[in-house]
């Protein structure tokens, strides 16, 4: 993995337990501006975890996570790491969107109330200037003619991609994506990843927890595997997933489609 | 082949018929026996509009939409203390419920009506002076009615929070928002559609229950309805008279429930729900030997 001077993303040792269930023992990685990083594993290996840790959906026991140069969720003094209240938590996730497995669109809004809700309450963007931005965002994710929609109203796919939308209305730095197509109809995936590839292309820094290895392989700059909650191996794809060192990785490779 | 021959015939629904004109018969013989009853039916007629009544009806509704706005703002308070993660709010609030839903809501307000038995002054800084003449039958009612039905509209309010998909407010803390913002922009807009139908339940309860204040000389059409026939001797046409009243107020709020649950529906299927109207054409509709298309819901009739 290269090392880049500024990481968007930068995590160090980070540790999470759930009760005695320890999930995560020390994951370290970075990821660079406008780098993609795919993050492969096991279910239960930890990944998703570690992804919620990015933006303190989970808060972690031990270690830092830094995004954009910013710890997230605490404040180090005397070399102590101190949390952080709600409110000043709140305001760092602002940095980062995130796409969930379930997308988790807001039912009693419809399409354009969802993708501008963030913007007009959290970033206090004007209504004219944030209503602006999602018809541009929805005709980026090929969906310009549904604003007025709910979202029960629309298919898997199409709802994953105003979810997308959704988190790029805030204008993050970082984009996180936690298995954004297994509950998807395996005719809808194809969609979704176009939308992620096309912003791949545009320079956004994505990090993505997926089951995809032909995404991982045509789409990530860098790719990671986590496997008992620590990182077994990482870096180019073809290395990763064409080469694999260790028998772990080799042995979970062998038994998803590729 | 005929077009004729591969039709299928509708199963004929006898029993349907048999039962609605059993139960007509029913209903005309009860109608009849009150008709030729002991009960004076111009009096009825002649206090249903009485201004005394109507007043008393008027601080009825008064007392019911005060007491059910104080009860739903203190459960919304209340049931987002009760879930908080913070232990003091907490407890706080599960005493609340404990409390209140503990005794029964007569006897809260006789104590509310009593007060000054126990405080014979009061100082509130702005307000100083004989709890006596602070504490009328209105006050007490609202106080007795509104905090008893809180505890109740607590639980209420705290289903409809647990019944929206956690992935909600992770969604919504996700994009930036505060807990109580989240709470207030996503989560409670999606608890409506749930707890309206227990909140039109707890109204008309509490229509009902205002009643109770009468033994506090809150004067509410019952206890307008009392003075009148302790006078004239007239019991049971007084007290059809408050049935009456009591059953169109309650018919009226049915309605305006339907309504506000279509509204809350929104975005919940991907059709428009029936109105009211509809609604009613369906049932009459499933007397036909072939309903309409479309009458029929899918998975049978309710």
């Amino acid at each position: 993995m290269t090392s880049p001077a500024n990481p968007i993303l930068l995590a160090q040792n980070v540790h999470k337990a759930f009760g005695r269930n320890e999930v995560l023992k020390g994951i370290d990685l970075q990821v660079a501006k406008g780098e993609v990083m795919c993050i492969l594993g096991p279910s239960g290996s930890g990944k998703s975890t570690f992804l919620r840790c990015i933006n303190h959906l989970e808060q972690t026991d031990r270690g830092r996570i830094y995004v954009d140069g910013e710890l997230v969720g605490c404040r180090e003094h005397n070399g102590r790491l101190y949390e952080l209240p709600d409110r000043e938590i709140c305001s760092a996730r602002t940095k980062m969107g995130m796409v969930f497995q379930h997308f988790n669109l807001f039912p009693h809004m419809n399409v354009l109330e969802n993708l501008i809700e963030g913007p007009v309450r959290v970033m206090k963007t004007p209504k004219e200037a944030a209503v602006e931005r999602a018809r541009r965002l929805l005709a980026q994710v090929g969906l310009a003619n549904k604003e007025t929609a709910y979202p029960r109203q629309m298919s898997g796919g199409q709802q994953q991609r105003v979810a997308i939308a959704r988190a790029l209305a805030m204008e993050p730095k970082l984009m996180l994506f936690d298995e954004p197509t297994s509950a998807l109809d395996p005719e809808l995936v194809g969609d979704v990843l176009a939308v992620m590839q096309d912003l791949a292309r545009s320079g956004m820094t994505m990090v993505v927890v997926t089951h995809e290895i032909g995404f991982a392989r045509s789409v990530a700059h860098s790719v990671v595997f986590i496997d008992g909650g620590v990182v077994v191996e990482a870096g180019p794809p073809q290395e990763v997933l064409d080469n694999p060192q260790n028998e772990r990785t080799r042995s979970f490779l062998s038994k998803v489609p590729n | 082949m005929t077009e004729d021959s591969d039709k299928i015939v509708p199963i004929r629904h006898y029993g349907r018929w048999l039962s609605g004109a059993i139960a007509l018969t029913l209903l005309a013989l009860l109608i009849k026996a009150f008709a030729q009853g002991e009960i004076d039916w111009p009096v009825v007629g002649e206090f249903f509009m009485a201004p005394v009544l109507i007043k008393g009806l008027g601080n009825t509704l008064f007392i019911t939409l005060l007491a059910i706005i104080m009860g739903l703002v203190l459960g919304v308070v209340f049931a987002v203390m009760r879930l908080s993660k913070n232990p003091v709010t907490n407890i706080v609030a599960s005493a609340y419920i404990w409390l209140f839903r503990g005794t029964p809501v007569y006897l809260q307000l006789l104590i509310w009506f009593n007060l000054a038995l126990v405080f014979p002054t009061v100082n509130l800084g702005f307000y100083q002076g004989r709890m006596v003449t602070l504490m009328t039958p209105f006050l007490a009612a609202l106080l007795g009615l509104g905090i008893n039905e809180g505890a109740y509209m607590t639980e209420i309010v705290r289903g409809g929070i647990l019944s929206v998909d956690r992935g909600q407010l992770e969604a919504a803390s996700a994009i930036g928002m505060t807990r109580l913002m989240a709470m207030r922009r996503i989560v409670l807009p999606q608890t409506m559609r749930v707890i309206v139908p227990p909140i039109g339940n707890e109204f008309i309860g509490l229509l009902k229950t205002s009643s109770m204040a009468s033994t506090i000389a809150y004067t509410e059409l019952l206890h307008r309805s009392q003075l009148i026939y302790f006078v004239n001797g007239k019991v049971i046409e007084l007290l059809i008279v408050a049935a009456g009243w009591y059953m169109i107020v309650v018919t009226i709020f049915t309605v305006i429930q339907a309504q506000v649950e279509r509204r809350f529906s929104r975005g919940q299927s991907h059709e428009e729900p029936p109105s009211l109207l509809q609604r009613m054409w369906r049932n009459l509709t499933i007397f036909r030997r072939n309903p309409p298309a479309g009458t029929v819901p899918e998975g049978g009739l309710r």
